[in-house]
């Protein structure tokens, strides 16, 4: 246990020094919902109506972005070789390594929400309706996430190849994120189905994340 | 324990290889025969009272789209044989396989916009059906730039195997949530495709089809998997010839 926490602890401090690049991702997120007015025109109505899937996909993006650093960096410097080879099994660290990404990487954007919802003209309740959901998802996207990581380390390869990986598997989260974020805002179905689903892929992703990672880990590092 | 010996004789390539090129001739012949009169019984299947001729398209679509999902399976089955039983040929089998299905999928998708456009009035609607055959084609795509990322083919295979497995466990996730996407924006009484009973008349070619459709595709995964390990070959060869003129 100990081992874990100081994973996490080590994970989350290289994350927000200066050379992490965790707090890039809010700022891509930013720049991202900045976009989309530009794209669309500044019509605040038809802002309002899009914000929650604005809001999903910048979060979405922002989340795929700082990926592939991942098992990366560990792997340059050596250090994936000696978590793989220590005694705590390898699925735990890798969702150690998951829930210390997300901490650095998935909370800020979370936080970042009620700012860009303002800039979205999206009022208090529903801003915090999309907070909410993103909340509960965005541990989906990264314990996926992880799977087109680990692969990204053992080939190598990373970038377009992990977005094309990852991006259709995320799909479900996205549409019930979404989905629960508009019934909270208008829709006439309850917040509540959308928003147990989402758990509920939250909850999958944490049981096979760690271990589709940990299996191309194993298969791969060599 | 047959079956079991069976996997184990073809385990070697060369035993793979002289068994294929015995079985491969009448496979194609059986493909050809059957796929001959599956045709003719659709050109000859009669008419719908309200699709007309267009309902013909059915029996070259449904083959396709039921094949899509196959070959996934058939994908996730030799993932497992490299993964867990570290069968030689398995990665063989699930790269020959993966062109293939993709190519299903595009067919499935084609066929239905072309049979979508005078039905339905469009080429393509974000029906969920549509949709979550669409993901398909994707994922098979990915699958395909990963195999082409990596050179070393038995690195490339594991990574393909892990994602192969967890598109297995996703696809029914992503089906199940874009049915419940679609029904919250739009009704469903639009999409009810040809009807839920049909007729002998049409049912009969189907099936004929669709045993046709299966056949083809055991025959050009057989081919295509020859074809993987002559490569894999002439690349060993071709690496040896390269480390002997080197040294």
């Amino acid at each position: 246990m100990t081992a874990l926490a100081a994973l996490i602890k080590r994970d989350v401090q290289i994350a927000l020094r200066v050379g992490g690049g965790a707090l890039i991702g809010v700022l891509f997120f930013l720049t991202v919902v900045v976009l989309m007015p530009f794209a669309i025109g500044p019509d605040l109505a038809l802002l309002t109506r899009l914000g929650p899937a604005i809001l999903w996909l910048g979060a979405l993006l922002a989340s795929l972005l700082t990926l592939d650093r991942l098992f990366m960096a560990d792997h340059d410097d050596g250090s994936l070789d000696l978590i793989a080879m220590s005694r705590t099994p390898l699925e735990l660290s890798c969702a150690a390594k998951a829930l210390a990404h997300w901490l650095a990487a998935g909370v800020p954007l979370i936080v970042a929400t009620p700012v860009l919802g303002l800039l979205l003209n999206l009022d208090a309740g529903s801003t915090l309706a999309v907070a909410l959901t993103l909340l509960v998802g965005t541990p989906a996207l990264t314990f996926t996430g992880i799977i087109g990581a680990a692969l990204a380390v053992t080939l190598h390869r990373g970038g377009l190849l992990l977005a094309v990986l990852v991006l259709p598997l995320s799909i479900p989260v996205l549409i019930f994120g979404v989905a629960a974020s508009e019934a909270a805002i208008s829709g006439p179905v309850s917040f509540g189905t959308p928003f147990s689903i989402l758990a509920a892929l939250s909850l999958i992703s944490f049981v096979v994340g760690p271990f589709a990672a940990a299996a191309s880990l194993r298969q791969g590092l060599d | 324990m047959t079956l079991t010996t069976t996997l184990t004789d073809l385990a070697n390539p060369t035993r793979f290889l002289s068994l294929t090129a015995r079985v491969l001739p009448w496979l194609t012949a059986a493909t050809a025969i059957l796929l001959a009169i599956g045709l003719y019984q659709s050109a000859m299947a009669p008419d719908d009272y309200q699709q007309g001729a267009t309902v013909k398209i059915m029996f070259i679509h449904v083959p396709n789209a039921w094949l899509a999902m196959f070959v996934w399976g058939v994908m996730s089955v030799a993932a497992l044989g490299t993964l867990v039983w570290r069968h030689p040929l398995a990665d063989v089998a699930a790269k020959a396989a993966a062109p293939i299905g993709a190519a299903f999928t595009f067919l499935a998708l084609v066929t239905g916009s072309l049979w979508g456009r005078p039905m339905w009035g469009t080429y393509w609607e974000w029906d969920a059906r549509l949709t979550s055959v669409l993901i398909l084609f994707l994922m098979y795509l990915g699958l395909m730039a990963l195999w082409r990322a990596v050179e070393d083919p038995s690195r490339a295979a594991r990574a393909a195997a892990v994602l192969t497995l967890v598109g297995a466990l996703n696809l029914p996730i992503i089906k199940f949530s874009v049915d419940w996407w679609n029904t919250l924006h739009q009704p469903a009484s639009v999409f009810r495709m040809g009807g839920p009973t049909l007729d002998r008349a049409f049912l009969i070619p189907l099936l004929v089809m669709a045993v046709a459709f299966s056949l083809l595709f055991v025959t050009l995964h057989l081919a295509a998997m020859r074809n993987e390990i002559l490569r894999r070959r002439v690349r060993s060869l071709q690496m040896m010839q390269a480390s002997r003129k080197a040294a």
